[in-house]
């Protein structure tokens, strides 16, 4: 024992690889589950009192083993209904990579059978080691709402019934792009929600970050897991100037770049640059190219447009996103002027329907054209339309300042 | 996404008789059906908040212009205008399960077992922006 306090990003990193131990001893995700968040509650009561054990994984492994024998015990009855040999068959001990429980974990977590919405708080608990409680005040739902959430993505797990291992050869590459895809939408909740009364909503970017790291350590030869760590830098290296003091957003045109984090951009460049450098490029490769391009430009005006303009390109190849042919219309418009711009809006009426982004687009290009009525209008229409309140408040800002002439 | 779902005292298109003119055990077939409710939205994680408010009695209304004395009154009453009687809060997958979620509340039973056929306004939340912007 040591005098040391627990700290808590040691609780985090030792999380999943206690559930990757006990699972692999006892099988059963769901009950395992349920017994590291126990031990770790244990933990974070106890070693600051006490004092980090040596093995502090070892610690963990074992009060969650028996937290699990205790629950057994107790449901003893009910247990001796069902298929006890299946339920305690105990899978060989093979020593594993760290990395691997992880990457296990947060395949299973992200399994397609379960919505975003359930996947997300999962992953969160049971690979990221947080508590019920701190990812409910992160969505603002009470923590008995989050709990049923959680357990009814565990319920849904246990149905698919998959073995506790790396997906077979083949099938890969579709599953990491479920978990993917979830660690993104984990970051932009964290993000959308920088500074102000939602700080408590900004670790999840943090969150991700690590868990984003995570893959990337396991998977160090993928070019998407990389591209995805490298954008998630990229674009979190502008988060001190995005935000006004008062919560007020800041366009990306009017940031104070002095205040942009150089070294997570230096650092998301290595990564995005050995990425490419393997020639498969992704859409997450090709966003932080997008991202990284922004991050090196002196000023919005001094910024690479045409080469910003061929990403989207590119990236509307890959994704088919109405939401990408909005930010090319943008890119067009800085290329090839405003008209051209709003050209490329009027294509997408139909698919994107009355979507506040297309008005609040359209505003924009409007407003650089010079049409101020068009564009005020436009401005009113999107603030009418989204449901997003700091938005709202640029939107109805933007609009009340053109009204009143130019400031 | 997260919804409002309000719902008002005797507002317009239900023609149902007010409660206080149900047999108990309808009453208590309604609150039941709150209830079970309210485990229901629980259990499959989507509750955010459900509130009853006090009724119309107790309402008082203020205005004030910061300066002087603020103008405190009775009210208002469900005479005058739609009043608000209580609301859920849920945080759910769809816009489309926010209606399904309103569609039971309207239904809920009421004298003689008949639906009450409330109207119940489905409001989205504001939330964060997207990143993007």
């Amino acid at each position: 024992m040591t005098g040391r306090p627990a700290p808590a990003d040691l609780l985090r990193d030792l999380a999943p690889r206690a559930l990757g131990a006990v699972v692999r001893r006892y099988g059963h995700f769901a009950d395992a589950e349920d017994a590291v968040q126990e031990a770790l509650l244990a933990a974070a009561t106890t070693w600051p009192a006490d004092g980090t054990p040596d093995n502090a994984l070892a610690w963990l492994i074992r009060v969650a083993s028996r937290k699990m024998a205790d629950q057994y015990r107790r449901d003893e009855a009910r247990r001796r209904r069902e298929d006890l040999a299946a339920s305690w068959s105990l899978i060989p001990h093979e020593p594993v990579p760290a990395h691997d429980d992880t990457l296990i974990l947060m395949l299973m977590c992200c399994h397609p059978s379960l919505s975003p919405g359930a996947a997300i708080p999962l992953t969160l608990r049971a690979v990221g080691g947080l508590a019920t409680r701190e990812i409910a005040a992160a969505f603002l739902v009470p923590e008995a709402t989050m709990a049923q959430r959680i357990s009814r993505a565990k319920a849904k797990l246990k149905e698919a019934d998959e073995p506790f291992a790396l997906p077979p050869p083949g099938e890969g590459g579709e599953r990491l792009r479920s978990v993917l895809h979830v660690l993104y939408l984990i970051f932009n909740e964290g993000y959308a929600a920088s500074g102000g009364p939602d700080l408590a909503r900004s670790d999840l970017s943090g969150e991700a970050i690590r868990l984003a790291r995570d893959v990337h350590a396991a998977l160090p030869q993928d070019p998407e897991a990389t591209g995805l760590l490298a954008l998630m830098l990229l674009t979190d290296a502008r988060r001190p100037a995005r935000t006004r003091p008062g919560g007020e957003l800041v366009p990306l045109a009017e940031q104070d770049r002095a205040r942009w984090d150089r070294r997570l951009i230096t650092e998301g460049l290595t990564l995005l640059t050995g990425a490419l450098r393997q020639g498969r490029p992704g859409e997450y490769q090709v966003q932080a190219a997008i991202a990284a391009l922004h991050d090196q430009a002196a000023s919005h005006a001094q910024t690479d447009w045409a080469q910003i303009l061929a990403l989207y390109d590119r990236l509307e190849q890959l994704t088919g996103n109405p939401m990408v042919t909005l930010n090319r219309a943008v890119a067009t418009a800085m290329v090839h002027g405003p008209g051209a711009g709003l050209a490329l809006l009027d294509g997408l009426g139909g698919r994107l329907g009355d979507h506040h982004r297309l008005r609040a687009v359209r505003a924009h290009l409007l407003e650089q054209a010079g049409d101020t009525s068009g564009a005020i209008a436009e401005f009113q229409a999107a603030a009418a339309r989204t449901t997003n309140l700091r938005e709202r408040d640029y939107l109805v800002a933007k609009a009340a300042r053109l009204a009143t002439g130019p400031a | 996404m997260r919804y409002m779902l309000l719902q008002n005292y005797g507002a317009a298109g239900t023609d149902s008789p007010p409660i206080s003119e149900w047999a108990p055990e309808d009453i208590s077939a309604h609150i039941e059906f709150q209830q079970v409710l309210n485990t229901e939205l629980l259990e499959r994680g989507e509750l955010v908040d459900a509130q009853g408010l006090a009724g119309p009695e107790q309402a008082k209304t203020v205005i004030s212009d910061g300066i002087s004395a603020p103008v405190i009154t009775d009210g208002p009453f469900p005479e005058s205008k739609e009043l608000l009687a209580g609301y859920r809060i849920v945080d759910v997958e769809s816009a489309e399960r926010a209606l399904e979620i309103a569609a039971r509340i309207s239904a809920a039973p009421g004298a003689n077992g008949a639906p009450v056929r409330q109207p119940i306004e489905v409001r989205a939340v504001m939330s964060a922006p997207d990143p993007e912007m």
